[in-house]
């Protein structure tokens, strides 16, 4: 399947909708509105957004703590995203959950860990199921650079590999383990490397290209929905803010390394793209842009209109009954 | 009633349990041809094939997490630690997967799996290979931990723990495995989180659970024609607790002993120790007493590591002071 103009309107959408929906988020932080903390995929659109673009209904993914990206991509209701960072009762985990665990099964997000690495085994038993069962589906696994040291993620891709499991290991690359970058934290030019010494195919893309991203990923899923065993996608992208709310000097980097990336946007860059090949004319973007910012306001609104979770509940799902 | 053995009794709970629902697959090292460690799983990888009954690589860290996914998905997968002790090499998917994914999503996703854990010292195994870890799953809300005492526990326990639709912890004692019980023909299962007084008493409340419920009851026995008339009970679940049955016996006795293998310092017995403080102090007539394991890594010398756990003088010896009290 090609990728229709009307898909790329879509997935601009997402992309407009999960970066507008994180800078509201950073504002109400820095005003102290919201409590906690939160993980900011600002830069990473492309590749939180386009690989879910490429999925079909009965399909899973597993997210991370940097997560909110890949909700609005797998068509979360933002409304519950952000009830749910107000830790509301009409959050999408009903305020149990929080920034970092946005889990809505069917819409095919099964669970966002905020233990690096946590969502791989989750994402392999997944896929075992759904080969056990014998269905069509298949899982994307994203995880960050970082998790690819995690003992774990050796286990999950051997694992995945000698069962020919129907996974996509994404790898959303951004460059740095908190403050650790990926150039001191492995001796690797490229990730995708280790995916090669468990026998899975894999491939690199550029993060910040979501028409790219979109086509690569959508020829790996194809592949592996028909039954050719794992694939690992490289995608080399670049985390704009900070880690977390505590990272605030960032002294690891510096504003060149900034500037540099800054320049590469990835909706920037798909706007173009679709003026270019005049997919859309640039009142259009405007358009979808004011309709986002009107929605993401409502979902505010509804969110802060929300009822507190009710403390009788508080043991409520501790056990299933 | 037919008489089999605590091993037998867990595989014919599994060979059931994967008849009557196919979603129920098992995973571990060794448990295909081999038959797994302690031979548990003997040939039912002949009866339901290798992909239902499957052998993982030496990654035990994988095979519990994927459990929780296959779980999460539908499937009631049973996996198998080599030895209990490996359940370290699992704790982020029990702890942090597993025990929370039903509250995180405010009850949408159910983790139904079982843990099965060899556990126990007697073998000669060394400090690596005989530990007693149950504790630690009991810290843990939304992981459920049972340790069943002989044969027909371990079959009724297991199948009802497999159909429980949270993540079990099933504790097995090593030693338990070679010994014989009755087991009805038909199919039953025994509700989880439900304690049973295996022998009624009125003097001394014992409290133990898996290998030390025999000990317990070889010491009741003994104790008998001195005119110590012990009540016996098996938590057979560990956690959640049944609190009632332990309150209602210690209201009756007024004495009780808490035996279990695993070290003393934060060891279930400790939990239940505090419980019947909060609970039922008044109707104390000694202090509490737990016999425990040393708190020691369980030691290769034979005489040393029978020395370091409970054994039935030991409970005996206990009992008889504190009824001289």
């Amino acid at each position: 399947m090609s990728l229709t103009n009307e898909k790329i309107i879509k997935m601009y959408t997402r992309m407009v909708t999960a970066r507008l929906l994180e800078e509201m988020l950073n504002e109400m932080f820095n005003e102290g509105m919201l409590h906690g903390t939160t993980h900011l995929g600002i830069g990473q659109e492309a590749s939180g957004v386009a690989p879910c673009m490429t999925l079909m209904e009965g399909d899973k993914i597993t997210l991370t703590h940097r997560n909110h990206v890949g909700c609005v991509g797998i068509g979360m209701d933002v409304k519950k995203i952000l009830a749910e960072m107000f830790g509301k009762e009409t959050g999408v985990c009903g305020g149990y959950g929080g920034s970092m665990h946005m889990v809505d099964y069917e819409k095919g997000n099964m669970f966002a860990s905020g233990v690096v690495g946590g969502g791989l085994g989750i994402a392999v038993g997944a896929a075992l199921k759904m080969k056990y069962k014998g269905e069509a589906n298949i899982v994307i696994c994203f995880i960050g650079d970082g998790a690819t040291n995690e003992g774990m993620f050796h286990e999950a891709l051997n694992l995945a590999s000698i069962w020919k499991l129907p996974i996509v290991f994404f790898v959303e690359n951004n460059g740095y383990a908190v403050s650790m970058p990926t150039y001191r934290s492995m001796n690797l030019q490229n990730i995708e490397k280790r995916a090669e010494s468990y026998g899975m195919r894999s491939i690199i893309v550029d993060g910040n290209n979501a028409i790219d991203i979109y086509n690569m990923t959508f020829s790996a899923v194809q592949s592996v929905r028909e039954g050719f065993g794992p694939m690992f996608i490289e995608s080399k992208t670049y985390r704009i803010c900070g880690h977390s709310r505590s990272d605030t000097e960032q002294l690891y980097r510096n504003q060149k390394e900034m500037d540099y990336y800054l320049a590469k946007c990835p909706i920037k860059r798909l706007e173009e793209y679709m003026l270019k090949n005049n997919i859309a004319k640039s009142e259009m973007l405007k358009e979808i842009n004011t309709q986002v910012m009107d929605e993401l306001k409502q979902a505010v609104l509804y969110a802060q209109n929300s009822l507190e979770p009710s403390l009788e509940n508080i043991g409520k799902y501790v056990y299933a009954k | 009633m037919k008489e089999i053995t605590y091993r037998e009794a867990i595989n014919e709970a599994l060979a059931e349990e994967m008849t009557r629902d196919e979603n129920v697959i098992l995973m571990g090292e060794d448990i295909g041809l081999y038959g797994g460690n302690f031979q548990v799983t003997k040939d039912l990888i002949l009866k339901f094939g290798d992909n239902r009954v499957m052998d993982t690589p030496v990654s035990e860290a994988v095979t519990a997490g994927c459990a929780v996914g296959a779980a999460m998905s539908g499937l009631r997968p049973v996996i198998e630690a080599t030895f209990s002790d490996f359940v370290t090499l699992m704790m982020d998917n029990l702890v942090n997967q597993a025990a929370k994914i039903h509250y995180l999503s405010a009850g949408e996703i159910n983790v139904p799996m079982v843990l099965r854990l060899p556990v126990g010292c007697g073998t000669g195994a060394g400090a690596q290979h005989s530990q007693s870890l149950e504790a630690w799953m009991c810290h843990v809300p939304g992981l459920k931990v049972v340790f069943p005492s002989n044969p027909y526990e371990a079959k009724g326990l297991l199948k009802a723990a497999i159909r429980d639709d949270n993540p079990v912890i099933f504790c097995e004692h090593k030693l338990l495995y070679p010994t014989a019980g009755s087991v009805p023909e038909e199919d039953y299962t025994i509700p989880l989180s439900q304690a049973n007084i295996v022998k009624k008493g009125t003097s001394l409340t014992m409290i133990a659970y898996g290998y030390s419920v025999q000990k317990c009851l070889v010491a009741a026995m003994q104790l008998k024609p001195k005119g110590i008339d012990i009540e016996v009970i098996d938590l057979r679940t560990l956690h959640p607790l049944d609190e009632d049955t332990i309150l209602e016996s210690v209201k009756k006795t007024g004495r009780v002993i808490i035996v279990h293998e695993a070290v003393k310092t934060g060891g279930v017995g400790a939990e239940i120790s505090a419980l019947i403080a909060e609970k039922a102090f008044s109707y104390l007539k000694a202090p509490i007493l737990r016999i425990a394991g040393m708190d020691i890594p369980i030691p290769f010398n034979k005489t040393m590591e029978q020395a370091c756990v409970p054994q039935i003088l030991d409970i005996k010896k206990a009992a008889e002071r504190m009824m001289r009290r």
